[in-house]
């Protein structure tokens, strides 16, 4: 590539190709458009991390010591708001999946690389507007918004609406673009049955992102109208109905949580192969799978509203559909476990978290089959348990599987390799908070403890001491990360191509890529599992 | 001698149940609930036990230092037949046993005993259908099955006793509808559990469940010593709370107060204030509406060829949008009287109605 300015010195890779914060703010490279999505999502995380801080310090004790109800209810609510629009949906597919995904199938970009860069702006410009409600009003509706408190309430909850409806945008642009993407820039050689298992993840995120946001979308709209104009179509004051915004919305966030979960998994499957030197354990059921759930994810969103209203019928149905997710998620369990099953395991931190990762996701989706079930589900909906049940496979899933990815890719992402023992231990640190901070949780819900309780009976206190004092620990855990990753950058030892030996496209170029990703234009022969004889001491830890 | 062995074997399951993780089942519904949810915790401590202790296993066993050569396998159908297909049968099983349990947790005994609940921000209300209103507290037989009919004035809430595991969400503009039947005498926590804005917290109430004789007494209109009673069983030295913090001083309860009207007389003379005496009877004589006597519970035809039942529900539509349905023979001309008439007079007018058999 021999554009540029003139006489400025250009590096030999995609982080110095070009310098200054103006050619990051207008590039179109895949590669630096994923890093300032990570950039920017990191910073959503630390804002929504404060407030999950907040709440837990206030739950310490009955009574209320530091917030009123109301700052409270803003709290909890700014809290899931920002953790699913801004954080945990965008993460894996925008930060990783934008950076890999196009090396994995030996692309030079996406398929619309300006639109890349759109996508981004729309987020960042949807996620100020709705934390910009923060020095104005607040919103205290919870992240779900259900009507009609969410047409009551005098908060800026119309501008947050707003900024997640914008939000979504850049959601259904980037599915799109990573759509075409894997249909058209496939190298040669590289058939559907040779795809990486990511890729396949991200493909059925992006058609999960493209079919559902919209519908998101339109809820939000209605509701923005019935707030401004009074429409009257949930208001029951105006011959609305309250329950249909809950169909509307969920038809969207069931599916949504799948677009957090999948990408996850397709981490998960590619780091358990590289590090135990051995091919995924049923790659095909793996493929299937993904896109099983996906398709299963459309029709159980029905499974939020058993107590809701709606007929013994919705009831029925929803309960014994929900039931099929539990298949194809326990064959992806058993398949990682199984690709484990004598391989030659190297405890790289990837592989810490991705192990973590099995431990709570299983304890996340058995508790799925409780809650599926619906006459368990009408004592447990509402209370704790679903808090416990949601955390455990959406942080215990998806953010414990992004940190996998995380230092998995980094030293690809910066050329350098993080430092080993400060990564362990922060593994540690937050593998072992989630689960302190969460597992009583279950508890206090079994017992009847609701959720979205600013104050609480006297006889939970003992449960939520121990949970707040988890919450600490994972904070910790997160911070040493961070240090830990900045660090490397600077101190960390030099990273070749491929220091795990890795068997995707990604390793067969420079850590650091240069711009046009690849120095020598890739051709696929075989699947990116096959660790055989020849391809088993590759890398750092042969 | 299977009956007996299931029900030694629900027995032994209930009876592990650790007091410390599950509220007192103070129903027979909540005894079910139980017996299906020990089940399920002891199912998934035998997949999570055996996950994690493979993982373990695996990193001691197939660690590199020890094990430096990895299998080359890419997959065994029968294994992975195996772990599609048990699963399968897993949760179907578990789908069909959950739907039974809940089939017994929404279906009312028809002879069960009506009262209306009303949540408003941040209250309960309980009406009786001989007028009593109660706030906070509802008192209620041993051993005799309640039916709650439930709406709410403002926002969505959410009914729930943990100790009868069951648990509904409180709408505006429609009614819902729990039932329970308590074993337990005593006191029984209420929570409200769906959010509802400031004070979702202290939307709090008591279950009280009376003996025959403190029934009989309330019945007659004498106070019930609420604090001699036991407390709620799941938490031992602690007292069930009515109401949360800093809504004490404006709560009343006057539970046992001597009734004036009782729901279907004030129905009936709201039918008169209202105005609907000008169309409809109570003595099964045709007017200008269909008459009230004998319609609860029947089914109607429409005008556009449906069939509908006479329940509350449709009652209350009736009331307040009377031209979304109009029951055919019948000019449909009653005006609308959304926004004329409150909570409290729709559930009047519907005892009223249900009186008139």
């Amino acid at each position: 590539m021999s554009h540029g300015k003139p006489g400025v010195v250009h590096g030999d890779n995609y982080f110095n190709y070009e310098p200054g914060i103006w050619s990051w703010l207008t590039t179109l490279d895949h590669k630096r458009i994923g890093l300032m999505y990570l950039f920017t999502i990191m910073c959503m995380f630390l804002l929504g991390g404060i407030f999950a801080l907040a709440i837990r310090m206030e739950l310490f004790s009955p009574g209320m010591q530091f917030l009123t109800n109301d700052q409270f209810n803003r709290f909890f609510t700014y809290h899931g708001a920002i953790m699913v629009f801004m954080v945990v949906i965008p993460l894996i597919p925008a930060a990783i999946g934008n950076f890999v995904m196009p090396m994995m199938i030996g692309a030079k970009d996406v398929a619309f690389p300006r639109w890349n860069l759109t996508s981004y702006y729309i987020y960042l410009f949807g996620a100020i507007l709705a934390a910009s409600t923060l020095f104005i009003k607040g919103v205290d509706t919870g992240w779900t918004f259900y009507a009609p408190y969410s047409i009551r309430t005098g908060t800026s909850a119309t501008l947050v609406l707003g900024g997640a409806f914008i939000m979504g945008f850049s959601s259904i642009l980037t599915g799109l673009n990573f759509i075409v993407t894997i249909h058209k820039l496939r190298c040669p050689g590289l058939t559907w049955d040779r795809l990486p298992l990511f890729v396949w993840a991200i493909y059925a995120t992006s058609v999960i992102q493209v079919l559902a946001t919209p519908v998101l979308a339109i809820t939000l709209l209605l509701l923005i109208l019935e707030r401004t104009l009074n429409i009257g179509i949930f208001d029951p004051k105006l011959g609305g109905d309250p329950v249909l915004f809950q169909h509307f919305f969920w038809f969207y966030s069931h599916p949504a949580v799948y677009i957090m979960v999948l990408p996850g998994m397709g981490i998960i499957s590619e780091v358990i192969p590289v590090f135990s030197r051995k091919p995924i354990f049923g790659y095909k059921a793996f493929a299937a799978a993904t896109f099983g759930i996906a398709l299963v994810a459309f029709v159980v969103w029905g499974h939020h509203m058993f107590v809701s209203g709606q007929s013994d019928v919705a009831n029925f149905i929803f309960s014994l559909i929900t039931m099929f997710v539990a298949i194809p998620t326990g064959v992806k369990v058993f398949g990682w476990l199984a690709t484990l099953y004598k391989g030659s395991l190297r405890f790289n931190v990837p592989l810490v978290y991705a192990l973590w990762f099995l431990f709570v996701f299983t304890i996340g989706g058995l508790t799925g089959v409780f809650l599926a079930t619906v006459s368990i589900d009408v004592h447990l909906t509402a209370t704790y348990f679903v808090v416990a049940h949601f955390h455990y496979v959406m942080v215990g899933g998806t953010l414990l599987a992004f940190l996998a990815g995380l230092h998995y890719w980094f030293p690809k992402f910066t050329g350098k390799m993080y430092h080993e023992g400060p990564a362990q231990v922060a593994a540690w640190f937050i593998g072992i908070g989630f689960n302190v901070t969460f597992f009583p949780q279950f508890i206090l819900g079994a017992l009847g403890m609701p959720r979205r309780y600013a104050d609480y009976l006297p006889q939970f206190t003992t449960l939520n001491r121990v949970s707040t004092v988890g919450s600490w620990f994972i904070g910790m855990g997160f911070v040493i990360v961070a240090i830990n990753l900045i660090r490397s950058i600077k101190t960390g030892s030099k990273a070749g191509d491929n220091p795990w030996g890795g068997l995707t496209l990604e390793w067969q170029s420079p850590s650091p890529p240069p711009m046009e990703n690849f120095l020598h234009d890739p051709v696929v022969t075989e699947g990116p599992y096959e660790y055989r004889g020849d391809k088993i001491g590759l890398g750092l830890n042969a | 001698m299977i009956g007996l062995l299931v029900s030694a074997a629900q027995a032994a399951l209930v009876s592990t149940a650790q007091a410390a993780t599950v509220p007192v089942a103070a129903t027979d519904v909540a005894v079910s609930w139980d017996t299906l949810y020990w089940f399920l915790i002891y199912l998934s401590l035998f997949f999570f036990v055996g996950i994690v202790a493979a993982m373990v296993i695996f990193g001691i066993k197939y660690r590199k230092a020890v094990h430096p050569k990895p299998k080359y396998i890419h997959g065994h159908v029968g294994i992975e037949l195996a772990w599609t297909i048990i699963p399968t049968i897993l949760v179907m099983w578990i789908f069909v046993w959950g739907w039974m349990v809940y089939k017994d947790m929404v279906d009312a005994p028809l002879d069960s005993m009506e009262i209306h609940v009303i949540g408003k921000q941040w209250l309960w209300q309980f009406v009786y259908k001989n007028g009593v209103s109660t706030i906070g507290d509802v008192y209620v037989p041993v051993n005799k099955p309640v039916k709650f009919i439930m709406s709410s004035e403002d926002v969505l809430h959410a009914m729930f006793i943990p100790n009868f595991r069951v648990k509904h969400d409180v709408v505006p503009g429609m009614y819902t509808y729990l039932w329970f039947e308590a074993k337990v005498p005593g006191i029984h926590q209420i929570y409200c559990t769906e959010y509802c804005g400031t004070s979702h917290s202290g939307m709090l109430g008591r279950m009280i469940v009376l003996t025959p004789e403190q029934w009989q007494d309330f019945v007659a209109g004498k106070k019930i010593d609420v604090d001699s009673l036991p407390a709620d069983p799941t938490f031992p030295g602690y007292r069930a709370n009515r109401l949360g913090e800093g809504l004490e001083a404006t709560a009343q309860s006057t539970g046992g107060a001597a009734p004036t009207l009782t729901l279907a007389e004030k129905g009936k003379v709201l039918t008169q204030t209202k105005g609907c005496v000008a169309c409809h009877t109570g003595d099964g004589s045709k007017l200008i509406g269909p008459s009230y006597k004998g319609i609860y519970g029947t089914d109607v035809k429409l005008s556009d060829g449906k069939t509908v039942k006479v329940d509350d529900n449709y009652i209350r539509e009736s009331i307040e949008n009377p031209q979304a349905k109009i029951v055919a023979g019948y000019p449909g001309s009653m005006p609308v009287y959304k926004g004329l008439v409150t909570e409290e007079e729709i559930v009047s007018i519907t005892e009223y109605i249900k009186s008139l058999k």
